[in-house]
């Protein structure tokens, strides 16, 4: 195993694993309100939201899937060292990681069965940017309305079609997320 | 119907103080230390770490500590730290052929490979109370003899050869785990034995004894039991390979049953298999007959509908934490509830009499 | 310092993993300076057994591991999974694993590995040989009728 992938690591991991799981569990219930987020970083080109959410939220027994970029040796050794996740394909997967691009088509993750809705995949998607300003989103945990950067809005409006199966999506930048779940509709400006 | 009711703190709190008070006992007598349980309450200590599904002997004397000997009420508060533990990851399957055996005896073989060996066993004991131990005092080392290191051959092995006994197909699947997906109906072998292991010992060994009482019989022999030491190996991420990083005690039973064939199978002995934590034999072997016993459909027999062959009936009642969760809330407040089927008695009461008397 | 062939680490971090906590602790009282790449961690490994002893897996049971790894200052890195909950057991047998790697390996192997080499097969020893004072030895008595 190299050596770089034993860092980036919770230093204190109940804690900061209970303050990154409130900040994802706000970011999921008041869908397009984004969180600042901290303690741990993954190898490039994971950013540190993402790697937050991986630890808090993946175990040994939560398959996850790299996509594109983010399947790198060094990051599949930090999740071996610092998750011990399975790493699988796309269709098996409870967390995919990866940009937007990386992620197509988005209709191979898992989105449940009528009996167990839960067995669907969450995705964290990597953004370059991530404001309040972009497509409209309403619904569950929104007073009237907000606005998200979203990468489209054609897919989220597919997934949400789908309800109450479908994924749900954890958008990444930097330090910072913001979370769409399934149940939030999405309408282009 | 649930409503919430304030009120009762500080007797709660009194309560508690006096069963920590009942706990300690008579002061005058010398506290029991928790490596004083683990030593001398071992197989009290085994079971609670079997039905915990929690193997740390330390963990299971505290806990039969704290819960004054009460066993289910131990075994309740291993399951409950069970929960804090992060899963690290799961074991390489044991190898119990490699088992270091203290006990190992067959009752279908006399002159087996490896021998009969008897152990620390209460069999041939007189069952005599022993007023000597009412008294403290050492006790003489027991004798030894020259061993032979090495593992010891499954009995199974012998009438494998000749193809008298059903084969296991080896595999290196990873088994569904009850413990993180609810159970489904039916089930498979593996998850019936998850769920066997950790049953409760009395009522696993009462469907064993229905079985051999009629009740889904499947005539089974003891081809085995052994108890010993056995390695357990991790494969761990960060060195990239397996390691052996602890040895368990385990009790071992595997039945050799009697078999007529079936449309699809020649005759031929079947297979029953227990594994426990620990020193467990009495737990081992009843798991071994009820193995079997849910094993007819698979086998092609006929379901007598015997208690020990309905798959639902045995592993939704075999947890004793369950069991005991639901049938202690009963004597919790229920006041809401009582009170409505109280109104509805005496309205049906009263409309009773208004009739009766309109009658005469 | 070669690095060692993966049968031989993965032989001592077995010995240190399976050793009495107290004993590693005398045989290996002072640590030298290292960084915790892991912090001591309790968990549980599930143990798996076979169907019929040789088939399909399943789960028997969890037990309580703690796992942690260090560096020391000269760049070594040690890893541990000891069985149980005892922080001091895995931190010792981390840095134990990580000086097996370095230009002390001689020295640790002879102070360290060797008595826990020696006494684990002098228990496991002990117990073979009052489990062979309880084999059974048969005597066939010879019937009547075959005389």
């Amino acid at each position: 195993m190299i050596t770089a992938a034993l860092s980036g690591g919770f230093i204190d991991a109940p804690v900061q694993s209970a303050r990154a799981f409130r900040a994802i569990l706000e970011a999921m219930a008041r869908p397009g309100t984004i969180h600042p987020v901290d303690g741990a970083a993954a190898p490039e080109p994971l950013s540190v939201a993402a790697s937050v959410a991986l630890l808090t939220l993946a175990d040994g027994t939560t398959p996850v899937h790299l996509a594109g970029g983010a399947n790198s040796a060094l990051v599949r050794d930090w999740i071996a060292f610092h998750i011990g996740a399975p790493l699988v394909a796309a269709e098996a997967a409870d967390f995919a990681v990866g940009t937007w691009q990386d992620l197509q088509p988005v209709t191979r993750f898992r989105i449940g069965q009528p009996d167990y809705p839960d067995r669907s995949a969450t995705l964290i998607v990597e953004v370059d940017r991530l404001v309040n300003h972009g497509p409209a989103l309403t619904g569950p945990g929104i007073a009237l309305a907000t606005w998200l950067s979203l990468p489209e809005t054609e897919a989220f409006h597919a997934n949400r079609a789908l309800f109450p199966l479908g994924f749900d999506c954890l958008f990444t930048c930097a330090n910072r997320l913001a979370g769409l779940p399934r149940s939030t509709k999405v309408e282009k400006l | 119907m649930y409503v919430a009711v304030k009120g009762g703190e500080r007797a709660i709190d009194n309560a508690h103080a006096w069963l920590a008070e009942e706990r300690r006992g008579d002061c005058s007598v010398p506290e029991l230390s928790v490596a004083q349980i683990r030593e001398q309450m071992k197989l009290a200590v085994n079971r609670v770490m079997a039905e915990g599904s929690l193997y740390d002997p330390d963990l299971a004397a505290l806990a039969i500590k704290q819960a004054r000997g009460d066993l289910i009420e131990a075994v309740f508060l291993m399951r409950a730290y069970r929960t804090t533990l992060p899963r690290l990851a799961g074991s390489v399957a044991i190898e119990t052929g490699s088992m270091a055996v203290v006990r190992r005896i067959s009752a279908t073989y006399k002159d087996l490979p490896g021998g009969q060996i008897l152990g620390p066993t209460f069999d041939y004991t007189h069952r005599l109370l022993d007023f000597a131990l009412a008294a403290e005092g050492d006790v003489p080392a027991a004798p030894t003899a020259p061993a032979t290191p090495g593992p010891v051959p499954h009995v199974t092995g012998f009438l494998n050869r000749e193809g008298l006994i059903e084969d296991t197909q080896r595999c290196d699947t990873t088994p569904p785990d009850l413990t993180r997906e609810p159970m489904e109906l039916p089930t498979v072998r593996p998850l019936r034995l998850q769920a066997l292991t950790r049953g409760d010992e009395g009522f696993v060994l009462g469907l064993a004894y229905s079985t051999q009482r009629g009740y889904g019989r499947t005539h089974a022999f003891v081809g085995e039991l052994r108890i010993g030491w056995v390695g357990v190996e991790v494969e761990i991420p960060e060195l990239g390979f397996a390691v052996e990083i602890a040895e368990i005690e385990l009790t071992e039973c595997e039945t050799v049953n009697q078999f007529k064939g079936s449309k699809t199978e020649p005759p031929q002995f079947t297979r029953g298999y227990g594994l426990v934590f620990g020193q467990s034999e009495r737990k081992a072997i009843s798991m071994s007959l009820v193995d079997r016993a849910l094993r007819w459909r698979e086998l092609g027999e006929d379901n007598s509908g015997a208690p020990a062959q309905d798959e639902e009936f045995v592993l939704m009642h075999c947890d004793n934490i369950q069991a005991t969760g639901f049938l202690e809330h009963i004597k919790l407040p229920h006041y809401v509830d009582f009170q409505s089927e109280l109104e509805l008695v005496r309205r049906l009461r009263s409309e009773a009499i208004v009739l009766t008397e309109a009658a005469e | 310092m070669p690095t060692p062939p993966p049968e031989t680490r993965k032989a001592w971090i077995s010995v240190l993993a399976k050793s009495p906590p107290a004993r590693l602790a005398a045989l290996l009282p002072r640590l030298p300076q290292h960084d915790l790449l892991r912090a001591p961690e309790t968990g549980a490994v599930m143990v798996r057994g076979r169907v019929g002893g040789s088939g399909e897996p399943f789960n028997l049971g969890e037990m309580t591991v703690t796992r942690c790894s260090v560096r020391l200052v000269e760049g070594a890195v040690g890893h541990a999974w000891v069985q149980g909950r005892d922080t001091g057991h895995a931190i010792r047998a981390a840095v134990a694993d990580a000086l097996l790697q370095t230009d002390a390996a001689p020295e640790i192997s002879r102070q360290v590995l060797q008595p826990l080499r020696e006494e684990a097969a002098a228990v496991a020893r002990a117990r073979a040989e009052k489990a062979a004072a309880t084999k059974v030895e048969f005597f066939t008595l010879v019937r009547g009728e075959d005389q």
